[in-house]
């Protein structure tokens, strides 16, 4: 890596952001002495220094709200740093948004041009590439038409196709790959990795992590401004979940809770185990996974249903199940219990998870308790066939 | 293993110089570098001229006729109103002639003040989007507004061949230099506002309000004359003559109001015309110099103001 040339340099690069509450003149009048005070400050980048080589895949990751945007905008020009320098060469095309300047009351061919030249192309190599555009595009059949009688789908064909058309040494992305149907995110993808073997030098904001994961070869994660992380993507990804968990609210444990006026079922503990873990302790992909979840019911007088909820950091269910789903029955009587659930080749891919476990009585309202939650994380390995469904099993026991 | 491509393609890079992004410091080499910058998208300029005017009247099937509905609709309103109604036709020779070449150099200053205040405003997709050196768009502005000039001039004067008033002397010039001078004077106020509307966004009602009545500080639709009746020789009279656009109305009159030439009709003229104009030239463009610098400062938070 060190071989190559360095494109982009930022040095002590700090963006303050200052927040007007007054826009027009009359309230800035009015509020002129109390001005500086309703003037909010954040720093939305603080001491950010970098350098990209020539041919790196950087992605720029981080919670909303955490700079990576205003970095991605900072490196192309469109805002300026408060504090620091941003050098650069060779030619940049920022897709930060599809089809920047398409004007619906042009036709596509106008369209093409217009956007081509926002991007930097001169009207030659436009002409030159029009074909190819089109053609990527598919949508010959309407380049004359005004784009405002066009589906999203074709704009965003058309936009596309004018955007990799760009011959840029730097390219920037800000989540334009989540627009788009299947077959046009493999089409962005695959151009991705075209330009990736051509060596150009891409920098791209995402909030997919397995996208991040798949495509870049360099990871900053990013907090409040400030750059925590700088290194591979796998590493950076951990990073990245790490601080999600930070931010959220842990759970509390049933055991602070105070007893409700009626007996509710009470979870202990519960557990999850692998038939395959590497050296850290994390489960591998594609190993079976084991959940055991320790409860007794006091009270007869509901049925209870068992409920399992897996998510990837930061809080996306990834995976559901309850004993009815399973074909199980709680008894009512009162008594002790062990449920132990099999998830066999576990489909999950890297990443740290939460498991939850919850008793509810299976009719009504009933009150219901916190969850019992129990973290654990998927090792990242390479080449693990993932099956996209899997059957839990499940017995229960009384203890 | 190495693409070739991409070997190549690191060479070149390696070869550029890294350079500084952003705001051009430097009062003088900034101005150089931003105005070198904008030659370079000279193409995209023509473009975004080209997309203002095509989307203006796209749906319309008279199409660019209307552009000179509005200027013909002021000349029968002013002709028929202030000339016949009121009179001033009897005192103003030519009279629909007069009123029209000043229609004309009034239109030109009023729509590139008017769109380029609001240009920024109106492109803050492609501002917050894409780096771009921002003074396209009120630049964007004035090339629309030159095109609606000419196509008004051109019928001005196909009016004056008609009319067999066609201007043969050299006052001609006077109308050259007032254009040159009028644009310059326009382009610097409108890069400004341009600027400045982002920040404080009542200015653009207020540039509307203004522009009604600068309107009728400068002879269009009464004639020089009658302000040297009222004010002359008075220090009036040179706060008046200290106004850009009356200065350019007055040269536009000048050159192609030929009626405004003939010594029987006595029709008094401002002294020292042609200095005043290239006094006024020069400090338009020590203006939009100014005006540039101020911008390149405003621009830098555009992206997020907006």
């Amino acid at each position: 890596m060190s071989a190559t040339p360095t494109i982009v340099e930022l040095s002590g690069v700090s963006k303050k952001f200052v927040l007007h509450q007054h826009k027009s003149l009359k309230e800035r009048a009015v509020a002129f002495s109390a001005a500086r005070k309703h003037q909010e400050a954040f720093w939305a980048l603080r001491d950010i220094d970098l350098q990209i080589a020539t041919g790196t895949t950087l992605g720029l990751v981080g919670h909303n709200g955490s700079g990576k945007s205003t970095l991605l905008k900072v490196i192309g020009g469109i805002i300026q740093p408060t504090t620091g320098v941003v050098r650069r060469r060779g030619r940049l095309a920022a897709l930060l948004e599809l089809g920047a300047g398409f004007h619906p009351d042009l036709t596509g061919r106008e369209n093409v041009y217009l956007n081509a030249s926002i991007l930097g192309l001169t009207k030659a190599e436009t002409s030159r590439f029009f074909d190819a555009i089109v053609d990527f595009s598919g949508i010959e059949a309407f380049i004359d038409t005004q784009v405002k009688f066009y589906s999203s789908g074709m704009y965003v064909r058309l936009a596309f196709a004018v955007s990799v058309h760009v011959d840029p040494d730097l390219l920037l992305i800000d989540e334009v790959l989540a627009v788009g149907d299947e077959p046009f995110q493999q089409k962005c993808l695959a151009k991705i990795a075209q330009f990736q073997r051509e060596g150009r030098t891409i920098v791209y904001v995402s909030h997919s992590s397995d996208q991040v994961a798949q495509l870049c070869d360099r990871v900053l994660v990013l907090d409040h401004g400030n750059m925590i992380f700088d290194g591979s993507a796998d590493e950076g990804i951990d990073v990245l979940r790490q601080t999600y968990t930070d931010s959220t609210p842990s759970f509390v444990s049933p055991k602070s809770v105070s007893a409700p006026a009626y007996a509710l079922p009470s979870v202990g503990s519960l557990r999850i185990s692998s038939s395959a873990i590497d050296t850290s302790g994390a489960f591998m992909p594609g190993s079976d996974l084991l959940v055991t979840l320790d409860f007794s019911n006091d009270d007869m007088s509901q049925r209870l249903t068992a409920e399992i909820s897996i998510d990837i950091q930061p809080g996306v269910e990834v995976y559901r199940v309850s004993t009815d789903q399973l074909g199980i029955e709680i008894p009512r009587e009162v008594g002790a219990y062990t449920l132990a659930i099999t998830l066999p080749q576990n489909p999950f891919v890297s990443g740290s998870y939460s498991l939850r476990a919850s008793l509810a009585p299976t009719q009504g309202d009933g009150p219901h308790q916190q969850p019992s939650v129990q973290h654990f994380s998927i090792a990242s390995a390479a080449g693990v066939e993932r099956s996209n469904s899997f059957n839990a099993s499940a017995v229960l026991r009384t203890r | 293993m190495i693409d070739p491509e991409a070997h190549l393609r690191s060479v070149r890079i390696a070869l550029l110089p890294l350079a500084e992004v952003g705001r051009h410091r430097g009062a003088f080499a900034g101005t150089a570098k931003s105005v070198g910058e904008i030659w370079d998208r000279r193409e995209l300029l023509g473009l975004l001229v080209r997309r203002e005017l095509r989307a203006r009247y796209k749906n319309s099937s008279l199409g660019l006729v209307w552009s000179l509905m509005r200027p013909l609709s002021q000349l029968l309103i002013y002709y028929f109103a202030v000339g016949q109604i009121i009179g001033l036709a009897r005192a103003v020779p030519d009279f629909a002639i007069f009123v029209f070449v000043g229609l004309t150099a009034w239109t030109l200053f009023s729509e590139i003040i008017s769109n380029s205040t609001v240009s920024i405003i109106s492109n803050q997709g492609l501002v917050k989007k894409v780096y771009l050196p921002r003074e396209i768009f009120p630049l964007a502005s004035v090339g629309s507004a030159l095109f609606g000039f000419l196509v008004q001039f051109i019928v001005l004067l196909a009016a004056v061949v008609v009319l067999g008033r066609f201007p043969t002397s050299w006052d001609i010039l006077y109308a050259a230099g007032a254009f040159i001078m009028l644009v310059t004077f326009a382009t610097s106020l409108g890069v400004l506002l341009a600027g400045l509307t982002v920040y404080a966004r009542d200015l653009e009602h207020l540039v509307e309000v203004v522009l009604a009545v600068l309107f009728w500080a400068s002879p269009i639709v009464y004639s020089y004359s009658f302000v040297q009746n009222a004010i002359g020789g008075s220090a009036l009279e040179q706060i008046y003559l200290a106004n850009p656009i009356t200065v350019a109305v007055l040269g536009f009159q000048r050159g192609l109001w030929v009626a405004g030439s003939v010594p029987a009709n006595g029709v008094s003229w401002p002294p020292d015309m042609a200095t005043r104009m290239v006094v006024i030239f020069l400090l338009s463009v020590v203006f939009l110099w100014f005006s540039q610098r101020i911008f390149s400062r405003l621009q830098g938070n555009f992206a997020q103001e907006l």
